[in-house]
């Protein structure tokens, strides 16, 4: 069986041994050689020392989603070793050190082995103990340069680049990279079945992780403020603003910075750092995770009810508590969007992909200007920390931010009498604002404690109603601006009639469901997708959902928290909502998705083999 | 937070000051704190200060959390913006104000329990950051709006209104902010508004942390025999060690009231001066260490030191750290902060 630009590896390493960048160099060379490609790390919640998984997914379909089940595995754990023989799938292989003999008790009849000497033949070459560690990385991926066809130029060149500073590192990693590349061709019969072939589908494309481009959208939407604490997954969020700045936001006459990041002492301290800078005008963000916004809620409910723009990225990890913080799922959903104690509704966008991260970023920040409102950016550790191929950034130079209803000294000038701040409505509910230091005429008291139109504190039932309805309002008017959802219909997006069955999802699951959607359809069964991009809801939503039988809305929680947003958001019955939660931990997987919705249609389950192989997969990572 | 409207009140013989502002111009509502209160002297003596400043009501913003007096700002400086935060959470706030516009002055105003528990953090990490603000700590030893539980303030031994005595050691804000390297530090009492004045208007003028823990009683809950922050006790026991003034930059200086020897003199950045006199030989207010030796030796006679007690100007505050440009960061022209299309195809280009 023949599967030439349709494959998936896995690499089990050690964390802590550079193996990362071992194989971020295969990545990187096969998506050079044109072929579409993504990687997905699993790492542990630790340093060194501990088992780390990377997985690499060749795709000339262009399926970014997880793969489920692994054409070879590279062992180059002892640790894990039992269960990563027991990952490849049947037929499969497994490269191992050779150095060592291999235990009988690991072997199975159904898979090949492939025997490398790594650590003899890197002992031999290389002197210190580090080095001997290091080149052993770069040596396996030698081997399966051999072995997959990857050309070893591009894999050359990359180097070259990486150690354009030090060419003497450059050329002891090729003559490791030569070592297995030589080896592999000698012993094996290379290339394997699974293997490369130069496409052209990765031109006007990029390599790149969701934080890194949350990053970029908060440096071209304006962001000049940033408080944080550190929190995994979110941490490279504000480690990659923090380099974008220090590159593009240099004073070019002082040298001075046009930015100021504040590592705060906690959550709840950066959440108040967002909001006092916003108070003042300035675009301010934060960026966490789940344990960070539940420390958020009370000034969240602050910036709702005293209605100040805040941006809240939120990198989705696995709760409740501290979970699995190096594990990713979709279960903020909820406390995002009703954030806080007392009646309180956000502005909550799903990016799907790094290209989204991007442009939601950029959206975030006009939207909580314009809302005067926090606005969440809900990303998760799949999208945000793992490599991913996406089209290439693109920016539009005539984009202004949107201010808001920010009223000048001139403004207030005109006003004829004292300024108040939450009484000229406009027809989305929103009121004007004036920043500090402007105007006297213009000043207002900011308060979280009962207010009425006037800014003014209140205890009057009428007047404290009168503000809690607009921003009612408010709310409901928000969903004229967000983006709508992303409807694939089966019959094409024109005027066909909708499908029986409508799929829903959310975020990173995107890539495994339009995978799904291909192969239940290649099985007969036709459906509608609609990926949801924001709460509240556009009007697309609700029709899509009333417009098909039955919907399954699958999402990576446990209690079908974006099912539950839109039962109680639109009047859509309970029993047209099915939920589908898929919630391990691990990013969605196609098969997952089919597996799960051929069981509740009643259908046959596709053919076992390699389903078989994905549940002992998952097992084994569980 | 008053609804009651205030009375005009025309003061005769008001003189304006040299922005053509009367006092009744950096006045805010009417008070709704009980009659006596000393946070109500504190914020006269805010008036006062910034009055005398000829300072802009509007260049200000105040904050404060949550509690008696969190609330006073609404009774002072009307022309400014006010934030009145979430319990404990002004000091993060200001952060982020001062981050986006470090071109206006900042008053933070907050009591024992905002500052010394549930907000604890947050006004350590702003000393250690040399956030430019003044911090004025109103404090009473007790929670008045709930009605008298004790605070981290209460010294041991001073009784409730019930009688209940206190067994916790108190953190005393001055002594901490020292620890954490503050640059400016006083203690001062509501009642002393004399002593007050010239305190804050050198703390309004100071670049950095500036930390003015006011003792200052709750006449409902915490001025009764057996406490040690009652008028009684503080009126008794205050020991002004440090006199203090503040010339401000350009100002004809009168040093006729200074008796030769006896004064010290600061610079500030802005060409303003604080004058000390009458130091104790003993004293030195730019010695951590001795400072602290001296304030602890007198709290364990029972005395509460008060004056201007440390002052350093010499730290960067959280801009001069960070190396952020002059303009205020809310100012910067958008055309400034976006690098564009072609920067963007460029580094791109790298992602391959």
């Amino acid at each position: 069986m023949s599967q030439t630009n349709d494959f998936a590896i896995r690499f089990a390493n050690v964390n802590g041994t550079g193996s990362a960048s071992a194989n971020n160099l295969i990545l990187r060379a096969i998506f050079r050689m044109g072929v579409p490609v993504s990687g997905k790390n699993y790492f542990p919640s630790n340093i060194q020392g501990l088992p780390t998984w990377y997985e690499i997914r060749v795709s000339k379909d262009g399926y970014m989603g997880r793969a489920a089940a692994f054409d070879l595995v590279i062992a180059m754990n002892a640790e894990t070793y039992a269960r990563d023989v027991r990952s490849v799938r049947s037929g499969g292989w497994l490269l191992h050190d050779s150095t060592w003999p291999l235990s009988p008790a690991l072997k199975r009849d159904d898979i090949q082995y492939l025997g490398v000497p790594l650590a003899q033949l890197c002992n031999g070459l290389f002197d210190t103990p580090r080095d001997r560690v290091l080149m052993k990385n770069i040596a396996y991926a030698g081997v399966l340069a051999a072995l997959h066809d990857i050309d070893i130029k591009e894999v050359d060149r990359l180097l070259e680049e990486q150690y354009a500073k030090k060419p003497a590192l450059a050329d002891s990693n090729k003559i490791a990279l030569r070592l297995g590349h030589d080896y592999a061709t000698k012993h094996f019969r290379c290339p394997l079945p699974v293997r490369l072939e130069r496409m052209n589908k990765t031109g006007e494309h990029i390599l790149i992780d969701g934080n890194s481009a949350t990053a970029l959208g908060c440096l071209y939407a304006g962001a000049t403020v940033a408080a944080w604490y550190p929190i995994t997954p979110a941490t490279s969020v504000m480690d990659s603003f923090t380099a974008y700045c220090k590159k593009f936001r240099k004073d070019p006459d002082t040298g001075k910075n046009l930015f100021c990041i504040v590592q705060a002492e906690d959550e709840l301290a950066a959440m108040g750092m967002v909001l006092g800078a916003s108070w003042n005008g300035a675009r301010a963000f934060t960026s966490t995770a789940g344990p960070g916004v539940s420390l958020m809620q009370e000034l969240l409910g602050f910036a709702y009810y005293a209605e100040i723009p805040a941006v809240l990225i939120d990198v989705q990890r696995t709760g409740p508590s501290t979970g699995m913080p190096t594990r990713t799922q979709q279960s903020d959903i909820l406390i995002c969007a009703l954030a806080s104690h007392g009646d309180t509704k956000h502005i909550v966008l799903f990016p799907s992909n790094p290209t989204e991260c991007f442009e939601l970023s950029v959206a975030a920040f006009d939207l909580a200007e314009r809302f005067q409102t926090p606005v969440f950016v809900l990303s998760d550790l799949d999208i945000g920390m793992n490599d991913w191929m996406s089209p290439e950034l693109k920016w539009d130079d005539s984009y202004r931010p949107d201010r808001g209803r920010v009223m000048g000294a001139e403004e207030v000038a005109k006003l004829g009498k004292k300024f108040q701040r939450y009484s000229d409505e406009d027809s989305e509910g929103v009121t004007s604002r004036t920043l500090p230091g402007v105007d006297p005429r213009a000043a207002f008291f900011t308060r979280g404690s009962g207010h009425n139109k006037f800014g003014v504190y209140t205890e009057i039932p009428e007047e404290y109603q009168e503000v809690m309805e607009r921003l009612s309002r408010k709310h409901k008017g928000a969903a004229g601006r967000v983006p709508t959802p992303v409807i694939r219909r089966a019959g094409g997006n024109g005027k066909s009639a909708p499908a029986r069955v409508g799929l829903v999802s959310l975020g990173g699951g995107d890539a495994a469901m339009n995978e799904a959607v291909d192969r239940l359809a290649a099985q007969g069964l036709v459906t509608d997708y609609m990926r949801v991009r924001a709460y509240p809801f556009s009007p697309e939503v609700e029709a899509f959902l009333a417009e098909h039988e039955v919907n399954y809305v699958v999402e990576q929680n446990r209690d079908g928290q974006l099912r539950s947003l839109m039962l109680l958001d639109t009047e859509i019955p309970k029993s047209k909502l099915k939920s589908v939660p898929i919630y391990s931990g691990f990013p969605l997987a196609a098969s997952e998705v089919v597996d799960a919705i051929c069981k509740l249609e009643g259908r046959d389950l596709p053919a076992p083999g390699a389903l078989a192989n994905e549940k002992d997969t998952k097992r084994l990572q569980a | 937070m008053s609804f009651i409207p205030k009375p005009v009140a025309r003061h005769p013989g008001m003189l304006p000051n040299k922005i053509g502002l009367t006092l009744r111009d950096y006045e805010g509502s009417m008070s709704t704190l009980c009659a006596g209160c000393g946070h109500d002297s504190i914020s006269a003596a805010i008036i006062q200060a910034y009055y005398e400043l000829d300072m802009p009501p509007h260049r200000v913003a105040k904050l404060s959390g949550i509690g008696c007096s969190s609330k006073t700002p609404t009774y002072f400086l009307g022309g400014a913006h006010g934030f009145n935060s979430a319990h404990g959470r002004m000091a993060a706030i200001a952060t982020g104000a001062n981050a986006a516009n470090r071109a206006i002055n900042y008053i933070g105003v907050s009591g024992d329990g905002d500052s010394l528990s549930i907000g604890l953090g947050h006004l350590c990490h702003a000393i250690r950051r040399n956030l430019d603000i003044m911090y004025v700590l109103e404090n009473n030893g007790v929670y008045g709006l709930t009605k008298g539980q004790f605070s981290a303030a209460t010294d041991v031994g001073s009784r409730s209104k019930k009688g209940e005595a206190n067994v916790m050691s108190p953190i005393d804000p001055v002594i901490l902010a020292l620890s954490l390297g503050i640059g400016f530090v006083a203690r001062s009492f509501s009642g002393d508004k004399k002593q007050l004045v010239p305190i804050l208007k050198a703390a309004i003028k100071y670049k950095g942390f500036a930390l003015i823990d006011i003792i200052s009683p709750c006449v409902t809950f915490n001025d009764h025999e057996g406490s040690t922050k009652s008028y009684r006790h503080t009126r008794k026991n205050q020991l002004p060690v440090l006199q203090s003034d503040f010339v401000a930059a350009g100002d004809q200086e009168i040093t006729a009231d200074y008796e030769a020897g006896s004064t010290k003199r600061v610079k500030l950045h802005d060409g303003g001066e604080v004058v000390f006199r009458k130091v104790p030989e003993d004293y030195d207010p730019h010695s951590r260490e001795k400072v602290v030796d001296y304030i602890e030796s007198h709290t364990r006679n029972g005395e509460i030191l008060t004056g201007l007690l440390y002052f350093d100007e010499s730290k960067p505050d959280m801009h001069g750290v960070a190396g952020t440009v002059d303009e205020p960061l809310n100012a910067v022209p958008y055309e400034k902060l976006c690098p564009g299309s072609a920067a963007l195809k460029k580094m791109q280009a790298g992602l391959r």
